[in-house]
Formats: C-alpha cells, structure tokens, sequence
C-alpha cells in the first residue's frame, strides 16, 4: 500500500474545468484525503439512506455490510462492517472520492471523478457519480462502523 | 529431436500460445450455461415446454416458415424445405462470415438478409415478434448441439475487435464485461448471480421482460447497467462481441429459446 502511494504523483490538481463539472478539489496525504471535501459536516443518517440505495450510490451492488436488505447485497467487495474501526475518515474518504488512485485495477468506480471517456452515456457525461455533500454524507456514516 | 530440445520447443509452443489466453478468460471444464445460475424454478421452466413462455414464439416461427412473403412471394419453407434438416446446426455456428459484406453475421442478421434479398420483403425491425420468432424457431433445431463458431481466418480480426470490446472499461462506472463475466462469475452483484455470459440460449423470454429478446438486448441491458453508450442494433461491433462470445462458450450446447430472470 505505502508503496503504491509513493509512486503517485502528487495530486494537486483539479483544474477549473472539473471544478465546474460538480468535482470539488481535494488533497491526497499518505493514503486518505484528510480535509472533508465540504465546509458543512456529513450526516451519517443521509449517508446510511444513500448507501443502501442500490441505483444511487450502488454501494450494495458490491458491498455486503449493515444495510437493511440482506439479500440484496453483492458478494463482489470486503464487508462494510466495521470498517470505521479498520480504517480512518480520511483513508475512507480518498476510497469512496476514488479508490482507482491506490488500485488502478479495482473494480470499485471512482465516485469523485469525471474523465473524458467517450463510452460514458450522454445523461452522465460530465458528471461524477456522487456529489462532494453525498460523498461527506456516506464518510460520516461509514465513519461510525465501528463493528 | 532429444528429450531437452522437445521441452524447449514445448515451452517455445508454451510461449507462443500464452498471450492467446485471456488473464482471466474461463478454462474449458468450468464454462457453464446461464441457466446453471438461476432458481430451480426458472431452470424448470426452460426445460418443460409446456411451461417454457418462448415457446409460443416458437410455433409462430413455424407458421412464418411458411407463410409467402414479399414480391417474391415465396416462403422460406419453399427453398430451405425442412428445418428439422436444413437448419439443423446453423445457430451453432453463427455469426459466421458473410461473403456479401465482408465481415460477420449473426442469426438475425442471416434471417432479415434472406428476407430483404431472396424474398424482396421489408426486412424487420430490430426486436420485431416475428424476427425473434423465426430466429427462436431456426436456433430450436440446434438445441443440444455444441456451441461451434466456425474456423475461418476471415472471422479472427472481427473476433479479437469482439474480445477487446469484451475486455475495455467503459461507461461511468468504468467496468469491463471481462470484470464481472470472467472475473466475478459466480459472485452476486445486488443479489443477482453474475452469470459467464454465454449467448447459448439467445434469444430467449427474460421474465424481467416479459417476453422474448435478442442478445443484442440483453448486451445493452449490461451496457446500460454500467451508464455505458449502446451501439444502435445491429450494429457491427455487436456482431463483433457476439462472435467473441460464441467463441467463448464454443462446446456447450445450445439452449435456446432460454429462460431468464
Ligand atoms: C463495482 C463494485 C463496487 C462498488 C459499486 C463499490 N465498491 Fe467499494 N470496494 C470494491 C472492492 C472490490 C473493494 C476492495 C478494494 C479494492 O478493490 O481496491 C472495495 C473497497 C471499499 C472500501 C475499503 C474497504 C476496506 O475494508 O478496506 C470502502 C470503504 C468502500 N469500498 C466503500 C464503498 C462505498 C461507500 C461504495 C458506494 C458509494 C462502494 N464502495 C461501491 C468494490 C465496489
Ligand atoms: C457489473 C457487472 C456486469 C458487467 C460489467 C456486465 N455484466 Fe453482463 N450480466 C451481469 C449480470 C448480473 C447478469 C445476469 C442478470 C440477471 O440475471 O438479471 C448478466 C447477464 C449477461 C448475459 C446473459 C447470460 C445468460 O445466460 O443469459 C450476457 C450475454 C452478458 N451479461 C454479457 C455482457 C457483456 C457483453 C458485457 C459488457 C458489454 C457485460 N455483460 C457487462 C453483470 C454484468
Ligand atoms: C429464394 C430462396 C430463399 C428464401 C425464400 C429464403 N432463403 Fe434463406 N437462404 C437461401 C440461400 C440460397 C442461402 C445461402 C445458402 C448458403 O450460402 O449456403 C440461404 C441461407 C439461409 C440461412 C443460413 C444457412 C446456413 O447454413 O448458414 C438461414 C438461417 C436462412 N437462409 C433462413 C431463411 C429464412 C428464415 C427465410 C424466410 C424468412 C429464408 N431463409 C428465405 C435461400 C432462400
């Protein structure tokens, strides 16, 4: 892992252009992103509600974890549970902003992010899959998996 | 040759042929049909007849088999006879080259060319009834047969477009068919069984559709999924991955018209 982030470039960088297309700028330290991407806190009702929503944030299409629906969750991905107490807000915050930085390989999509891929749908394009407030809401609410 | 200079031509062999396979392509002994993944009483439905929805589509192919159509005003019964004969295997080996364009054809695309050039009818829409209906009632007569895409040099560059398109991420979601099919088959996603994505059973009643589709709908229902583009049907690089997909599930034998969830 440590040696996966060294070999990052740093990542300052968000132009204007994706500012403007609903990806707010943020800082990576180490493995995480430490300041919250907004200025109001997250609320972690609204995140466990945007988490369980299979077409919105498509958590449970991959994720086992505490979500009301047990058979409808995906086998794809580790177990949410717990992973408050696993990890820090802010290495939660960088995994759900976008976990390709540390493996470009995962299967898990960038939720922060807007590329220039062609292959996107029109009603996408340009657009991340998560807004920074719904980003902040899903960390507060992982943030509190402590078992 | 000496026992050493076998090995080194062996594995020279060995070399040569590993970039063919696929990092995560599936080994021929664990290839399993979709329907291997559904509820015992989807699985019941496929297998009875009586039960099976697709099936109606079926005789209404049988009726169009023989029904005149077009300027000509000849039937497809009048040049290909009995399907029990003539077109026994044809779905095992399709898409398959087609001399007039160049490049491959699928089933449908076979069907609707005989249509518009040996009959001079209107060819049909994509999804039309009565398409999948003689499409049903031709892969019919190869149920049980081996999945056999034909060897011809000709196919190999459609095939390799067929496989890169198996193999790139696209869409918001960045994923590849590869990451699910090849990689997660067997995992559930949201609950659903990821199948290997075989096209032995197209085209077939989805119940989530309630009635009967091509492969080429189910191709975009994943494309959608992942807030992809869809090629528009028919579309040359959909026969491309549905020669790509018949080579990857070359020996299981054909089921279609399937059942689906
Ligand atoms: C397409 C599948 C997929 C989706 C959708 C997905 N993830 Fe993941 N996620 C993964 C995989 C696989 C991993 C394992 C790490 C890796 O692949 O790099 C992972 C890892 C994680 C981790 C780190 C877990 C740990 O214990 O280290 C967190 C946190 C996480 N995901 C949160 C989320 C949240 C929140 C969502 C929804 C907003 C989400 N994921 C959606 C596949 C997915
Ligand atoms: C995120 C995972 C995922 C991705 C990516 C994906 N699929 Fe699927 N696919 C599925 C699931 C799940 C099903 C079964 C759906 C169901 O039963 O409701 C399926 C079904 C299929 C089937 C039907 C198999 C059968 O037995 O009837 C085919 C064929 C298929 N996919 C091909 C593709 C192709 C080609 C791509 C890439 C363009 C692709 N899929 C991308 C998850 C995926
Ligand atoms: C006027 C005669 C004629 C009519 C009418 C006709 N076809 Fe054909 N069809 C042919 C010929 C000739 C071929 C090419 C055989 C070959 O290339 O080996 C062919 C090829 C095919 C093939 C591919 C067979 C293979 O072995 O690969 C299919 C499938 C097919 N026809 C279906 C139909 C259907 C369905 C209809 C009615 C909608 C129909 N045809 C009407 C003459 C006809």
């Amino acid at each position: 892992m440590l040696a996966a982030m060294l070999i990052l470039p740093t990542l300052p960088a968000f132009g204007q252009e994706s500012a403007r297309r609903g990806v707010v700028p943020y800082e990576v330290e180490g493995d995480g992103i430490v300041r919250p991407l907004t200025g109001a806190p997250g609320d972690p009702n609204r995140g466990a509600a945007l988490a369980a929503d299979r077409q919105k944030s498509l958590c449970v299409l991959c994720h086992p974890g505490p979500f009301p629906d047990q058979h409808l969750h995906g086998t794809l991905a580790p177990d949410l549970a717990g992973v408050g107490k696993r990890l820090t807000e802010a290495q939660i915050r960088l995994r759900v902003v976008d976990n390709k930085r540390l493996n470009p390989e995962t299967i898990m999509p960038a939720f922060h992010r807007v590329t220039d891929d062609p292959t996107v749908a029109a009603a996408w394009r340009g657009r991340p899959i998560l807004g920074a407030g719904e980003v902040e809401d899903i960390v507060a609410w992982l943030s509190t998996l402590k078992e | 040759m000496t026992r050493g200079q076998r090995l080194s031509a062996w594995l020279l062999l060995a070399a040569l042929a590993a970039p063919l396979a696929l990092a995560g392509e599936i080994p021929r002994d664990q290839r399993r049909s979709g329907a291997d993944f559904m509820a015992p009483e989807t699985r019941a439905m496929q297998a009875d007849d009586t039960a099976n929805p697709a099936m109606l589509w079926v005789l209404e192919g049988d009726a169009l088999w023989r029904e005149p159509a077009g300027a000509a005003g000849q039937s497809c019964a009048d040049c290909h006879g009995d399907t029990a004969e003539s077109m026994r295997g044809v779905a095992a080996r399709h898409p398959a080259f087609d001399e007039a364009s160049g490049r491959p054809i699928d089933l449908q695309g076979r069907i609707n060319q005989c249509r518009a050039e040996r009959q001079s009818a209107e060819p049909f829409p994509p999804e039309d009834d009565r398409l999948l209906a003689l499409t049903a009632y031709v892969a019919r007569q190869s149920l049980g047969l081996p999945a056999d895409p034909p060897d011809d040099p000709r196919l190999v560059p459609f095939q390799e477009n067929g496989r890169h398109l198996f193999e790139r991420r696209i869409g918001q979601l960045n994923l590849s068919c590869a990451d699910c099919h090849d990689d997660h088959w067997g995992g559930r996603l949201g609950g659903a069984p990821i199948p290997q994505a075989h096209p032995t059973g197209y085209p077939l009643y989805r119940l989530e559709w309630q009635t009967l589709g091509s492969l080429q709908r189910r191709l975009r229902n994943c494309m959608t999924g992942v807030r992809a583009e869809t090629p528009s049907f028919g579309a040359p690089d959909f026969v491309d991955l549905e020669l790509y997909l018949m080579r990857r599930a070359e020996g299981l034998p054909l089921e279609a018209p399937g059942v689906r969830p």
